[in-house]
């Protein structure tokens, strides 16, 4: 009997626009001091109104894009009603059964494709803190973050293991940057992760055609890191259930750093009656598709493409290629020092070596300053042929022992005869030059 | 000076040709609501030394010679739309010590037309109901007769207007809280297109049927009142972005070859005989001014009062989830019995399981609903109904009934589920109490209703029939 983890994972991006999803308060909330940044609407005061903002909705359109989701023609929000002391309204704006994307799909390294479920759009609530304050414990609300836009990406299950989850997220934060609509930083809580994960008896992946009666929810995790440690517990945890015989529990579970473990947090009888409904305050969608294509063009090369097309055009290797799209930045700086580069016959190998290898500070130094400095570094002093003539002779004759190697077929010396050279010489030469005549000495 | 008769018109005429100050007009509405608000209770909450101080400085600014539609003009607003540093209720005991942070749109628009805000008027509480008696403040009389209802959910606005005590009130209609107490008041209730007039600032009852009207005495000025409160609103992403016409410059045009729908689903036999005589007595009169009576049909009328039981209180149950307890100072223990019965209805209708027979179909209903109207208004320009079946009734009679309270809003509720507008005007008496007549127009065209009812009042000018108080 052989278990494969089956994954499914549902993550939650904070988008980093100037304002709120339904009012015009400023989204920028991190480190602010608490209900500075409010207003009616995201108090949820009576009388309040939302009204959506549309750069929101066009950065989730075009994650949903970049994810090769088909983008809903007709949409529109939902209420989804629950009570939680961080919910001003008592529902949440949210998208119910009209997404702005759907069936989209990442691919990873391995090949296999991830299938994107849904992409939608909604609002986050306040946050709390329980706290002691004169010796009373009490509840702390800040309401700087209720209704700061949040895109949730959901997948299938098509995760087999915690090292595709990583991978994905990765693939996804760096999507979302290249995007520019969020900065998809983890220690700001840019990133939320919540990981669905079951345990498949089966002796072939490609037999799994059910799904297992269960699933384990883990929420409250941080970073890829414990993404991946907490995924690897709860399949241990699973299969030790399933060795036994029995069937784990359908639960909701929080992780621990600390412990390195999770613990249950919530037993799920049966779905949350959310009581969904079309959200009144906010007139449905109709998005044209010259208007989808409009959003289309002003997407980016993304990672992908932009990895392969610089293994193609600048002869990179995967591995530089890979570290140069890593984030757009660093790609856009070295293709404008390639094409500076162009001009004073440095090559885009070179530029790649010197980023990769001496870790430039892209900030600091301009792509021209960068490939004037390769130039001078390349730069070769002339030298007089008949000059170089007497040291080469000078050097072979203070060096018999090695002139006898080379001689007798240890070739591998004459680099060290040419180190020699070049000390006398004490400048900077085309090194291929004085080895030629090198050579032609020792075969003269 | 004597508030009787005055029209916001006539006022306006007097403030700028001196002949009357803003702060003698105030005092003299103040003085209205001292005599008479005791038995009416029609306010919740008088703001006495902001309105004369603001009719103090509205005097200067006519000095100055400044001019503004409302400048100097006393009104009072529902007590549903929240005002700044003013105590907003909406007649509930969750809210009884609520005071708002800011104003809504419409209050803004009103007070940046130099508008004197008198007070804050009874409702039924949440805007629930059709009676005026579900406040938690105790119901608002009827002014024609004190044994009677003024109708619901806007109870004391119309009462006010009625009874002098404002020269106009804001309401809010539902399924027809502003039509309904128009026709049992004897007074001019507008309930604009949905979208027409911005919802923001005025607590949701049930959001995709809420429009923001307002009573007055005479159409004419109604149609200067929707002239400030009309148009698109930042705030409220569902008024759109359409021209405000001038309400007034075809007021006085005439009906001559208009053609007038009476929807025969809204005389069945239900309806008291004495109302029907007072509508067909309006079409005749229409007829012999020129205008076209046609009958027409709209199919889905009888399931109208269902779909809107379902919508509303689903949407209901959503908007009253945020008074938890946790803030605005009352616990939820503080809710009458119908704003419970409401949230569970909405709720029940909502669940999982549930939703497909109730909640979905109520919709696929409403777009049956509206497919009615268009095809109706394919052949006519307005519809011509009666606001309610029957007479204002006693308070009390109703009150142990929901079901028959619900059946109030028979006539009404469809206007709402549509989004068209409504128009009720004053039609005349029967045993002293004032029966209203109703209007229903395209959307967006509410300057032909005006133009209907202003031809009807000036051959009939029922509102000059003040109540005896």
């Amino acid at each position: 009997m052989k278990y494969v983890p089956i994954i499914g994972l549902e993550t939650h991006i904070e988008l980093s626009t100037e304002s709120k999803m339904f009012c015009g308060c400023s989204a920028n909330y991190f480190g602010q001091k608490p209900n500075t940044h409010t207003c009616p609407v995201c108090l949820g005061l009576p009388g309040a109104l939302p009204v959506a903002n549309k750069i929101a909705i066009e950065s989730c359109i075009k994650i949903a894009l970049a994810l090769n989701c088909t983008i809903a023609n007709i949409s529109k929000f939902d209420r989804k009603n629950y009570f939680y002391p961080d919910l001003p309204k008592g529902y949440q704006i949210s998208q119910y059964d009209m997404p702005f994307g759907e069936h989209g799909w990442i691919e990873l390294s391995n090949g296999r494709k991830i299938g994107i479920t849904r992409v939608h759009m909604e609002e986050d609530t306040g946050k709390l803190t329980h706290a002691e304050v004169d010796g009373q414990k009490v509840s702390l609300i800040d309401f700087n973050r209720s209704s700061v836009p949040l895109v949730e990406i959901v997948t299938d299950p098509d995760f087999h293991d915690a090292l595709e989850v990583k991978e994905y997220l990765q693939k996804l934060q760096q999507i979302v940057r290249y995007l520019g609509v969020s900065n998809a930083d983890m220690e700001k809580g840019d990133m939320r992760l919540e990981p669905n994960i079951s345990v498949a008896k089966t002796t072939d992946k490609k037999e799994i055609s059910t799904l297992p009666p269960y699933k384990v929810e883990v929420k409250n995790i941080n970073s890829f890191r414990f993404v991946e440690k907490a995924i690897n517990f709860e399949v241990k945890r699973h299969i030790e259930i399933l060795e036994k015989g029995d069937t784990p529990i359908q639960e909701t579970r929080g992780w621990n750093e600390n412990k390195n473990n999770t613990f249950s947090q919530r037993v799920k009888e049966e779905a949350n009656d959310y009581r969904y409904f079309p959200e009144p305050d906010i007139p449905p969608f109709r998005f044209e598709n010259s208007y989808i294509e409009e959003l289309k063009k002003q997407i980016p090369e993304l990672p992908d493409l932009k990895t392969s097309r610089f293994i193609s055009d600048y002869s990179l290797s995967d591995y530089d290629a890979e570290i140069l799209t890593r984030e757009k930045n660093l790609a856009d700086y070295f293709e404008e020092a390639v094409a500076v580069g162009k001009d004073h016959d440095v090559s885009s190998k070179q530029i790649a070596n010197i980023i990769i290898n001496k870790k430039i500070d892209i900030t600091q130094v301009l792509p021209a300053s960068l490939v004037k400095q390769i130039v001078e570094e390349n730069k070769v002093e002339s030298i007089d042929e008949s000059e170089l003539n007497t040291l080469i002779s000078e050097v072979l004759k203070e060096h018999e022992k090695a002139v006898q190697d080379f001689k007798s077929g240890k070739e591998s010396v004459i680099m060290f005869l040419l180190g020699q050279v070049m000390r006398k010489l004490g400048k900077k030469v085309d090194t291929q030059l004085v080895l030629a005549q090198i050579k032609s000495h020792l075969q003269a | 000076m004597d508030t009787k008769n005055l029209t916001i018109t006539e006022a306006r005429r007097k403030l700028d040709a001196k002949e009357l100050s803003s702060t003698e007009l105030t005092s003299a509405y103040l003085s209205q609501i001292e005599k008479y608000d005791a038995e009416l209770n029609a306010f919740i909450t008088v703001t006495r030394d902001e309105a004369l101080k603001t009719a103090e400085s509205a005097d200067k600014k006519i000095a100055d010679g400044l001019t503004l539609p409302l400048l100097g003009i006393p009104i009072a607003l529902k007590d549903i739309f929240v005002t700044k540093d003013t105590k907003t209720t909406a007649a509930s005991n969750v809210l009884k010590d609520y005071i708002p942070q800011f104003d809504g749109t419409v209050v803004s628009k009103l007070k940046d037309a130099g508008a004197i805000i008198l007070g804050k008027t009874n409702l039924d509480a949440w805007a629930h109901g059709s009676s005026g008696e579900n406040s938690d403040f105790g119901p608002t009389r009827n002014p024609y007769n004190t044994d009677y209802v003024p109708g619901g959910s806007s109870s004391g606005s119309p009462a006010a207007v009625a009874a002098n005590m404002a020269l106009m009130a804001t309401g809010t209609d539902t399924g027809g809280s502003i039509r309904l107490p128009a026709s049992f008041t004897n007074t001019v209730g507008l309930k604009p297109t949905y979208g027409r007039v911005s919802r923001y600032g005025v607590i949701a009852m049930a959001s995709s049927l809420d429009s923001i009207g307002h009573f007055t005495k005479t159409v004419e000025d109604n149609a200067h009142v929707l002239q400030i409160t009309a148009g698109k609103d930042e705030y409220d992403g569902t008024t759109p972005n359409k021209e405000v016409p001038d309400y007034l410059s075809n007021i006085k045009a005439g009906v001559k070859g208009l053609k007038i729908g009476v929807p025969k689903e809204y005389f069945d036999k239900g309806l008291d005989p004495k109302i029907n005589e007072i509508i067909q007595n309006a079409l005749k009169f229409y007829e012999s001014q020129g205008a076209e009576i046609i009958d027409v049909s709209l199919p889905h009328t009888q399931y109208a009062i269902e779909v809107y039981y379902i919508i509303q209180t689903a949407e209901v149950s959503s908007n009253l989830a945020r008074y938890t307890g946790i803030r605005y100072g009352s616990t939820r223990q503080n809710f009458g019995d119908e704003a419970k019965r409401r949230i569970m209805l909405g709720t029940y209708v909502l669940s999982a399981g549930y939703y497909d027979a109730y909640y979905k179909k109520a919709l696929q209903v409403r777009t049956l609903l509206k497919q009615d109207f268009e095809e109706a208004f394919k052949t006519v320009d307005v519809l011509l109904t009666p606001a309610s079946p029957s007479l204002p009734f006693k308070i009390g009679a109703k009150s142990d009934d929901p079901l028959e309270m619900y059946l109030s809003d028979i006539l009404t509720v469809h206007a709402n589920l549509v989004g068209v507008p409504g128009l009720v005007f004053p039609g005349g008496f029967v045993d002293g109490l004032p029966v209203g007549i109703q209007l229903l127009g395209k959307h967006f065209d509410e300057a032909t209703l005006y133009k209907t009812a202003y031809t009807f009042e000036q051959a009939n000018p029922f509102w000059k029939e003040t109540p005896n108080l």
